[in-house]
Order: structure tokens, then C-alpha cells, then sequence
């Protein structure tokens, strides 16, 4: 029985992932914030916990994420591109395209056989293609992040909201409001707006099907039917919650390749000797 | 005297002014913009006309400004902002030729000719980085008050280097700053100069020429005129008014209206 983990530091959660052969048998999610080592540290402990094993019995740690270079528990580190490659292919084998939706990026990524990635596009410089978009839309109308899947779930119809900037959403909502717009509407609204900049992304990758969403903001019903019809086609969820451990399993496969590898080669060093 | 009055509603605040037809500032007011727009345009009137001791009917004439000058139900028309912070600057200092005006979510550049006229302008329409609502994202951040922000940053010594562009991200980057150990005068320092840097490049866009009049309401923080003044390598015009040019603008051209008539326009809209 060989135990890895995955760590993926995203700039809003971190998650981490105990595996068994490389089966997932512990998770763990924590708000980021700002002492990164000590999130990390907590995720980790309960994702073990979880998982019913002690530290120890880990034999690789691999950290992903923006801020993987900032927690020394791990044995090696990987972009959360290839992470999230390695984890989708895992959970559906067919994925040729991914689309990863985090709380402040946004990425698009082609991969081919073997989990290879091919070609990516991310947006990490304006809010307006994340998922702080739909958290400030939200905020703007007094709901929490926890909220908008219950919200946009009972939307009759959706509101045009330009998606330009999520400063200036904050007086579109307003004004859209005053002018008895339902919040459900305008947040779905804000929804077709991100999606859509999400499939110009994913165009400028050259997707092709089939498509695997990634990421927490995309667990809701609502968002992946406007991903459907944006892109008329079905496209891969992970259930549940482990659309946004995605990262972080693949983390974790990726360790127990790298510690198969190592075994292989000592093993191979050991007969040579 | 006849007097007439501006109301400039800003995305964040309102402001009215008062003018007698000799130009000065009679009375004026500020207050926050909030959701309802309409109330917050009346009560600034009314805020302004208290202040001068002033009754309704002896304005004549009230033009309307801002993002929310459709707003000013009781307004006799509306101006453009860009038109009235151009006129207001020109009025404060006759010999301006190129204004900045910050608020609360647009940074603005105009160019104006020496009788005041608009010659051309640039404004950000697409973004809020670089806009006052980043020195908000700051204060938001680190539990500052916005009049403080300036104060703080010119005790910096050694800036931060903000490598963000969106308004939405500076927040988490100006905790990062905090939770490596910077100190809060150096972190609120390097966010000005990122101001200065975008502000700058609007600018350039309508050309630079002195004298160059900085109005809004960042214009009354201290961090943003130096960091600006060195960014541009130009001294600029700063009034205590700077924060009232719109509305003053937006007065001065009611009072054209009125010297123009001089038919008793409150007459007028109170017949409807």
C-alpha cells in the first residue's frame, strides 16, 4: 500500500488530497489567507485524518497551486497546470479540453495523450474572468460566496451584465436593482458573463471535446447548463466536491508516479550493485 | 442676487455648489452617493442650500453632472463631468491646460483650451485599476481611513512594488505585503506611485501641458499630488476645492444659463 498527497495552495482555498495507490482516501479544504505554510499544515492534518493515517505514513508530497513555493512539507512541486491535467484525466480519461475557474484565475488548457498538456491561456490580471467576479456580484447584494448556487438556482431569466470590470459591476447591480431586477436574474446574468469570457479562452486553446470543468465556483447546476449551451455541448463534473479537489489529487498521482520512478531506478541501482 | 447651483453625482459621493452671479461659492455640500440616487442628488441641493441660508426659489438655474446627472430630477439640464471639471479647473486656475480628476472609480484626462473649452479627453471606462477605488481597496485592506491613506504613505521610505492591475486583487496583494512584514507606509506608498504610473499613462494619452489642475476627490489626498507631481515631473494645481470642481463647473455654466435668460427660470420650473 503506498499513501501520497497532494497540496493545491490556490489563492482562495487550499486543498489537500491523501491517496492510496492512487485512489482518493482523504480531503480537506481550508480558506488560503495569508500564512500559508501554517493553511497548508491544517489541510494536510485533517485531510490525514480523514484518511486514518498518520504523517509518517506518507511517502510523497507534492505541492501545487500559486503558492507552492511557500510550504517546505513537500518533496516536489508542479504548476497547477500540469496538477490539473493529471487530475482530470484521471477522473474522466477522455478530457482533451479543461477549464479551471479558481477565485482569482482563470485558465484554459488543451492536453493530449498521457495527461500532456498542449496549450493553455490564463487570466490572472483582471477580476472580471475569475470567480471574484461572481463573489463580488454576490457581495453586492448581500450574498456570501456559499450562496450563489442556491441563488442562481432559482432564476427565472438572466439579466445582461456587461462583465467589463467587477468594480464596476458593483453600479450595474446597483442600477439593475433599483430598476426591480430579482438578484437570482443578475447573478445569472453575471454567470453568462464570466462563461463567456471563459469560452473565448478556451478558443484560443483550440478546444476540442470532450471538456472537464475545474474548479469550486463551476460545482453549481446552473453555471455548468450555461457552460452546456455556451458551449452546445455535455461537459465533465467531477461530483460533488471533488470538481475542486481536482488539482490536488492530481498532485497527489503525480507523487506516486515520481515515487514509482524513484523506486524503479533504486531498485534497477541496487542490481546494478 | 440671483444664484445658480451645480450637483455633480459621483459614482461614490455627491456634491452641490452655490454661485452668485459673481462667480463665488456661496454654500456647498458633499455626501455619499449610496443606492438611491435620486435621494442623495435632493439632499445635497438641499444640504447646500441650507448651508448659505439660501431659500429654493432664489436659484435660478441647476445643471446637473456626473454619472448620475439624469438623477437630478429637479435640475434644469445636464452637463458632461468631463465639460464641467474642464470648466471648473479653468475658472480655479485660468491658466490650466490639461486636468486630472480622480474619484471614486474613474480617473479622467482632459485637455482643454485656454477659454476653457474641451479639446480631447481619455478616461478608464473599461477598468477600474488605477482609480480611486484602489486607495478604497487599501483602506478596505489594512483598516485605514481614506483620509489617512496619504498622511501614512509620504512616511514611507522604501515603496512595495504593486505588481497588480485589478482594483479586486490589490486587496489580497496589500495583505500579502503586510503578512511578509512591510511596513504600512512603505506597502501604502507603492500603491500610490501604481496610481501615479496609470494615471500617468491616461495622460499621456491626451498629451501633458502645463498648467496641469488635479480636481476629484483624491485631490485632497496628500501622497497622491507628490507621487503624481514626480511620476508627471510637474507641479500641479491643487485647490481646496478640487474636490467640488464638477459641481463648480456644472454651477458655473447654470449661471450662463441665467445671465443668458435672465428670465426667471425658477418661475419656470415651478410651473413644471
Amino acid at each position: 500500500m503506498t499513501w501520497t498527497a497532494g497540496i493545491d495552495i490556490g489563492s482562495t482555498y487550499t486543498k489537500a488530497v491523501i491517496a492510496r495507490d492512487g485512489e482518493i482516501a482523504g480531503r480537506a479544504l481550508e480558506p488560503t489567507g495569508f500564512r500559508l505554510a501554517a493553511v497548508a499544515e491544517a489541510a494536510l492534518a485533517r485531510a490525514l485524518e480523514q484518511a486514518g493515517i498518520g504523517r509518517g505514513d506518507v511517502e510523497y508530497t507534492v505541492a501545487t497551486g500559486f503558492g507552492r513555493h511557500q510550504v517546505d512539507l513537500s518533496d516536489a512541486q508542479v504548476t497547477d497546470l500540469t496538477a490539473a491535467a493529471r487530475g482530470a484525466n484521471a477522473i474522466f480519461p477522455g478530457t482533451r479540453t479543461i477549464l479551471d475557474v479558481g477565485g482569482q484565475t482563470m485558465k484554459a488548457i488543451r492536453i493530449g495523450a498521457g495527461a500532456k498538456v498542449e496549450s493553455f491561456r490564463l487570466n490572472d490580471k483582471c477580476a472580471a474572468g475569475t470567480g471574484a467576479f461572481l463573489e463580488k456580484t454576490a457581495r453586492y447584494m448581500g450574498f456570501g460566496t456559499a450562496e450563489i448556487g442556491p441563488l442562481v438556482a432559482t432564476s427565472k431569466d438572466s439579466v445582461p451584465i456587461s462583465g467589463v470590470c467587477a468594480v464596476f459591476a458593483e453600479s450595474e447591480v446597483i442600477n439593475q436593482l433599483s430598476q426591480g431586477a430579482a438578484p437570482a436574474d443578475i447573478m445569472h446574468g453575471a454567470i453568462v458573463s464570466l462563461v463567456g469570457r471563459a469560452v473565448q479562452l478556451m478558443k484560443r486553446v483550440r478546444m476540442e471535446p470532450e471538456f472537464t470543468l475545474v474548479g469550486g465556483i463551476l460545482r453549481f447546476e446552473r453555471m455548468i447548463d450555461v457552460v452546456r449551451q455556451e458551449l452546445s455541448s455535455e461537459v465533465n463534473v467531477a461530483p460533488g466536491d471533488l470538481v475542486q479537489f481536482t488539482a490536488a489529487y492530481g498532485a497527489a498521482l503525480l507523487g506516486l508516479s515520481r515515487l514509482r520512478k524513484l523506486r524503479g531506478q533504486s531498485v534497477a541501482t541496487e542490481a546494478a550493485a | 442676487m440671483a444664484y445658480a447651483a451645480g450637483v455633480d453625482v459621483g459614482s461614490t459621493q455627491t456634491k452641490a455648489v452655490i454661485i452668485g452671479e459673481d462667480r463665488r461659492i456661496a454654500a456647498r455640500s458633499l455626501m455619499e452617493t449610496g443606492s438611491n440616487v435620486v435621494r442623495a442628488a435632493e439632499q445635497a441641493f438641499a444640504a447646500a442650500l441650507r448651508a448659505g441660508d439660501l431659500r429654493e426659489e432664489e436659484v435660478e438655474f441647476v445643471v446637473g453632472t456626473g454619472y448620475g446627472r439624469y438623477k437630478v430630477t429637479f435640475g434644469n439640464t445636464q452637463v458632461t463631468e468631463i465639460s464641467c471639471h474642464g470648466r471648473g479647473a479653468v475658472h480655479m486656475f485660468p491658466r490650466t491646460r490639461t486636468v486630472v480628476d480622480m474619484g471614486g472609480q474613474d480617473t479622467k484626462a482632459i485637455r482643454v483650451a485656454p477659454g476653457g473649452e474641451i479639446v480631447d479627453f481619455c478616461m478608464n471606462d473599461k477598468c477600474a485599476a488605477g482609480t480611486g477605488r484602489f486607495l478604497g481597496a487599501a483602506s478596505a485592506a489594512l483598516d485605514i481611513p481614506l483620509s489617512e491613506l496619504g498622511p501614512t504613505a509620504l512616511r514611507g521610505e522604501r515603496p512595495v512594488k504593486i505588481t497588480t492591475t485589478c482594483t479586486v486583487f490589490a486587496e489580497s496583494e496589500v495583505l500579502s505585503w503586510l503578512g511578509k512584514g512591510k511596513k504600512i507606509e512603505d506597502i501604502l506608498l507603492g500603491v500610490h506611485q501604481s496610481i501615479a504610473m496609470r494615471s500617468a499613462g491616461l495622460l499621456r494619452r491626451v498629451g501633458v501641458e502645463e498648467e496641469v489642475t488635479f480636481t476629484g476627490g483624491v485631490a485632497r489626498n496628500v501622497a497622491m499630488i507628490r507621487t503624481l507631481e514626480e511620476r508627471l515631473g510637474v507641479r500641479l494645481n491643487v485647490s481646496e476645492e478640487s474636490h467640488y470642481m464638477g459641481a463648480l463647473g456644472a454651477a458655473l455654466f447654470a449661471l450662463d444659463h441665467v445671465q443668458a435668460s435672465r428670465a426667471p427660470a425658477a418661475a419656470a420650473r415651478r410651473a413644471g
